[in-house]
């Protein structure tokens, strides 16, 4: 199981009272996670992917296992600890004012 | 016993303040949607349990949220609704995505960016939204980058109205401080395919065929930042509100100057009168008198304060021109609060209320037409918007 872990404003919009448990089918990638959160989660959809390119939101950020992945390609394979549950994939929001 | 149920959009969640027809004990609740904006909230004539408001969030986007209670609860309209030909669950509601197909004309997409560049069209959020004065699962939005959707399944899908976008001016469009923003939708009572809306700062237009075709109505508005003053579009237009039944009178609060149309917009004369200054976002229309109007005048556009520190609300009975000031129970010194276009509302008991929410967090109410004044709230979150429903 994937661990994803959500800022506290989506975890309210999706009605999420913890970390999210995921089963992610094929290779763990940040693509794959995040097909799979929004498959749970369609009110999601466009809150963390802008709805037509499909890319990350400017102001969300992507880290996991202490690294910041956000710039990396969305079919990256995730760490391997991401992919065997011992760590979170952690959405994030920028820091950028209240 | 009629109650009256307003509606607060804030910059860190939605409000209910709900009272019976005296207006006096206030009860509130909320914070709804806890630390998004919310820009706007509005019920539906036609079903007022029906309320539609937009949630958005610079981090997060665009999320539409619909109640079916009078506002207890809530629910994100398309949330794990649909499903996709492969099988996979979309939750649309929260999807505005300009119209760019060759069946409607392959509408412009780049518009005058602050230095005169052409800059593409990219959603940013719903500014307005305006339900259908018939049937509740109808609703319109005005957005930033500024166009008009409409939904017909209870803002489930939304889909762009086309035509305001393709019919020729926008790459003559432009932001406005607080971005290009389609904020005020005024449906016709007496006809339903006449449209109203304004766009800043681009100007007012009109529809006669409920959305198909558009045209600018911006004659006889000056603006003296734009290279021709007089020029088809590219007019700050503030608000515009019209009284029901007399759906070809529009009052407008343009960045400067207050006007009257009395031509459904072919043509605008100012009626700023003897106000002291004339700058402004928000005007509104008494429920009763036609020729009622109320604006609240703010020192400049480099200073978006009441003149002088004195929180005033002007009222004209004359449709404009001659204006009267009305202070009794708003702050008169050291006040220093904002009024945004969209956070003023009146009431339609027989004693006209009147309500405004301010930049501070206050939302004041007159339930006398605005001789007198009390806060319902004094500490909210920035004031964005204030709707009213009188209910029965």
């Amino acid at each position: 199981m994937i661990r994803v872990v959500l800022p506290t404003h989506l975890r309210t919009l999706a009605r999420i009272d913890s970390d999210v448990a995921l089963e992610v089918e094929g290779e763990v990638t940040q693509r794959s996670v995040l097909d799979a959160l929004e498959s749970r989660y369609p009110v999601l959809r466009g809150t963390i992917r802008d709805h037509v390119t499909r890319r990350r939101r400017p102001f969300i950020r992507f880290f996991a296992c202490e690294e910041d992945l956000s710039h990396e390609s969305p079919d990256a394979p995730l760490p391997e600890s991401v992919a065997s549950g011992a760590e979170p994939f952690l959405v994030v929001g920028a820091i950028a004012g209240g | 016993m009629s109650k009256v149920r307003v509606l607060v959009g804030t910059h860190k969640g939605a409000f209910v303040l709900t009272s019976d027809g005296k207006r006096k004990e206030w009860q509130v609740s909320g914070p709804y949607f806890a630390g998004w904006e919310v820009y706007h909230m509005k019920g539906s004539p036609a079903d007022p349990d029906r309320i539609y408001a937009s949630q958005s969030s610079g981090w997060s986007g665009q999320v539409i949220q619909r109640s079916s209670d009078g506002g207890k609860t809530w629910a994100a309209p398309g949330g794990g609704v649909t499903t996709d030909p492969s099988g996979m669950p979309h939750g649309e509601s929260n999807k505005f995505v300009y119209d760019a197909s060759p069946q409607t004309g392959k509408p412009l997409t780049t518009h005058q960016w602050y230095d005169g560049t052409q800059h593409p069209w990219e959603f940013k959020r719903v500014w307005h939204l305006e339900p259908s004065l018939a049937d509740p699962d109808t609703v319109y939005a005005g957005v930033e980058d500024a166009a008009l959707f409409r939904s017909i399944d209870g803002a489930h899908t939304w889909r762009e109205l086309p035509g305001l976008r393709g019919h020729g001016t926008g790459p003559k469009w432009q932001p406005g401080a607080g971005g290009m923003c389609l904020h005020t939708i005024i449906l016709d009572p007496a006809d339903p395919e006449r449209i109203f809306i304004a766009i800043s700062a681009a100007g007012a237009f009109r529809t006669n065929d409920g959305g198909k075709t558009w045209q600018p109505i911006n004659r006889g508005l000056k603006s003296q930042y734009l290279p021709n003053p007089e020029a088809e579009v590219g007019h700050c237009v503030h608000h515009i509100s019209m009284h029901r039944l007399r759906p070809g009178v529009l009052f407008m609060q343009k960045h400067w100057d207050v006007m009257r149309s009395d031509d459904a917009g072919d043509s605008w004369q100012e009626v700023s009168g003897n106000l002291p200054t004339d700058f402004g976002f928000t005007i509104d229309v008494h429920a009763h008198e036609p020729e009622t109007l109320y604006v609240v005048p703010i020192k400049s556009d480099a200073e978006h304060y009441p003149l002088d520190g004195k929180l005033r609300v002007y009222r004209s009975r004359t449709g404009g021109n001659e204006w009267e000031e009305l202070t009794r129970g708003l702050p008169q010194r050291d006040c220093y609060v904002n009024v945004l276009r969209d956070a003023m509302a009146v009431d339609a008991l027989d004693s006209c209320g009147v309500y405004f929410g301010t930049t501070g967090g206050q939302v004041y109410a007159s339930a006398d037409a605005g001789d007198n004044w009390a806060p319902i709230v004094r500490d909210l979150p920035a004031v964005l918007s204030v709707e009213v429903q009188t209910l029965q």
